[in-house]
């Protein structure tokens, strides 16, 4: 049992060491960074580098660009598959059996075979470099969101709804009074795994938006970095920044993030 | 489906009130989900297929030039060697991201105490994204200062130029893709090995089975939908590798990391040859489909189901 213990241990080191490095480096000073052998801790723990990345770059601009893109981005994924995914589940109409079977083809189709025409699409009414393109879509329905909500929608029993509809209840008043409540943890997860994915999407950012204010802080990292002239410890610095809301949201609803990217099969 | 079929109201009273009523408010409630289709799915996808037989720069309108653009790709050895770098990702990375990943959840999956935060730690590397882990493995790869080459010269190796050298660029890509994705198929393999019924170990133990007879012949057999539905997914995801080798490589050392993500990029955005990147992303869309066939038609033969 000792030695299993101790072989978990060494992995989780292994696996984390990454992390602890770029932590560990953020605290150190520009001379240490550039000096052969590395030391491991610090010799003397400054926060040169963070203040240095505050105030040569607008950081914290990006940081609350992502923050204000990612929630809105959830907010807008989770109102309209919850939007469709009750009405498949629920409502009664014609092309319904149609109209899902479309939704679940798409999917399969990656952001990189549409990019072009979506660019171009987006350039013809004037949304290049503006955070349109970005929040817009997630507004307009997800297929991976639609899917889970609608298999879990489909475990709520049909009777609830209808008593509240003879009772006087329209549709969206069962929705909000019935099917969100009885589905919040998947909500949450859900939720947690769309913050994240969009806090960490560069490929449509980096397409779109080309504005230093505007920038998420993933598409601000990638140009920090591109500046060439940024020091390790500075990079670190930032991408420890970067890193930190979402540790925070992980260390939280840890529950929520594993049951999300169980879900969403993939973390991207 | 039971329930939500034809109901009586709807087949004696087609045109009720309260029918017309309901299908009123569906299509209301989908109706932002349609238009997500036709604007930032479907609709591209259909207008993609159209640019990839023209000539187009964004600027006038596009030209219609036939099979010119596919015929193009076919002697662009670029095209080509982005497709070779996709397929050796891929042919890494996901196996050894598999088995790794495999070999970890084995050792949660004992019942011992704390494993539940060991599981925690497991998946931080997954929050972590995808810019921020390749500047830490960057540093990490530095060739000067880097953490991985003083580790090396302790046992007399190295230094290797990781990132700019055309024999190690990729490698070094496909250890940060392993890293990142590894915590996902822990996950993915607790949730299989949970399923596999105790009993079945027992009964094993009983006939006088060892340990590795047992995990050949049970846990394998048994998590194979699992190991299927894992190779699925990480072969999707691996064939759109993109961030971590425009962060990391820009695609260099001469094309050694350029992925077909990044071939499509880089015609469509650098060069604005969007009919040209169109094309190269049909081809993209059409081994990805294909492939996916494929694996779900060889699933029956290799993967073992419960009756």
């Amino acid at each position: 049992m000792t030695s299993l213990y101790t072989l978990l241990i060494a992995v989780t080191l292994i696996v984390l060491f990454p992390i602890i490095w770029m932590l560990l480096t953020s605290f150190k000073s520009e001379s240490e960074v550039n000096a052969f052998p590395p030391s491991i801790l610090p010799n003397t723990w400054t926060l040169d580098a963070y203040s240095k990345i505050l105030k040569l770059y607008p950081f914290l601009r990006f940081l609350l660009n992502s923050l204000l893109i990612s929630s809105a981005v959830t907010v807008g994924t989770l109102i309209s598959c919850a939007m469709a995914a009750f009405a498949l589940v629920y409502l009664r109409f014609r092309g319904r059996e149609f109209i899902f079977l479309v939704i679940l083809g798409t999917l399969t189709v990656p952001f990189a075979a549409t990019m072009v025409p979506i660019f171009a699409e987006m350039s013809k009414i004037g949304w290049i470099n503006t955070w349109y393109p970005l929040i817009v879509p997630a507004f307009l329905g997800n297929a991976y969101g639609i899917f889970l909500l609608r298999q879990l929608f489909r475990g709520i029993p049909r009777e609830l709804g209808e008593a509240a509809t003879l009772d006087g209840c329209g549709p969206l008043r069962v929705l909000r009074n019935i099917y969100v409540p009885l589905s919040t943890s998947a909500f949450t997860a859900l939720g947690v795994v769309t913050f994240i994915n969009s806090w960490n999407n560069m490929i449509s950012p980096l397409i779109f938006v080309n504005d230093q204010n505007k920038m998420p802080v993933a598409v601000g990292l990638a140009y920090l970095n591109g500046q060439g002239s940024a020091i390790w410890s500075w990079l670190m610095a930032a991408s420890t920044l970067s890193v930190i809301p979402l540790l925070l949201m992980y260390t939280l609803g840890q529950r929520y993030v594993v049951a999300g990217m169980t879900m969403s099969g993939a973390n991207r | 489906m039971i329930g939500r079929t034809l109901t009586p109201s709807r087949v004696f009273r087609p045109k009720s009130m309260a029918a017309r009523r309901e299908s009123l408010w569906a299509w209301a409630l989908v109706t932002p989900t349609l238009l997500g289709l036709l604007f930032f799915t479907v609709g591209p996808f259909i207008v993609a297929i159209y640019i990839s037989f023209t000539d187009w720069s964004l600027l006038g309108s596009p030209t219609w030039v036939g099979l010119t653009n596919f015929k193009q790709l076919f002697h662009d050895t670029v095209f080509w060697t982005a497709w070779k770098n996709t397929f050796y990702y891929t042919g890494i990375s996901v196996p050894l991201s598999m088995a790794l990943g495999l070999g970890i959840a084995l050792l949660l999956n004992q019942k011992l105490p704390a494993m539940s935060f060991f599981r925690v730690l497991f998946f931080v590397p997954m929050t972590v994204g995808v810019v921020a882990s390749g500047l830490l493995w960057s540093w990490m790869f530095n060739p000067q200062y880097g953490l991985l080459n003083y580790l090396f010269h302790f046992v007399g190796l190295g230094p290797y130029r990781w990132l700019t050298s055309a024999k190690m660029s990729m490698p070094s890509i496909i250890i940060v893709g392993v890293w990142r994705s590894i915590g996902f198929n822990i996950i993915v393999f607790l949730a299989g090995l949970q399923a596999v019924p105790e009993t079945l170990y027992d009964a094993a133990a009983i006939d006088g089975a060892g340990n590795f007879r047992k995990f050949r012949h049970i846990t394998i057999p048994l998590l194979s939908p699992t190991i299927f539905f894992g190779a699925l997914i990480g072969i999707i995801m691996s064939f759109q590798v993109f961030e971590q080798t425009y962060v990391m490589t820009q695609g260099g050392p001469g094309n050694t990391t350029l992925t077909i993500i990044y071939f499509i990029f880089q015609q469509g955005f650098s060069y604005l040859r969007m009919g040209y990147a169109s094309a190269a992303s049909v081809t993209f869309l059409v081994i990805l489909s294909v492939g996916t066939a494929l694996m779900l038609r060889l699933q029956n033969r290799l993967v073992h189901y419960e009756n």
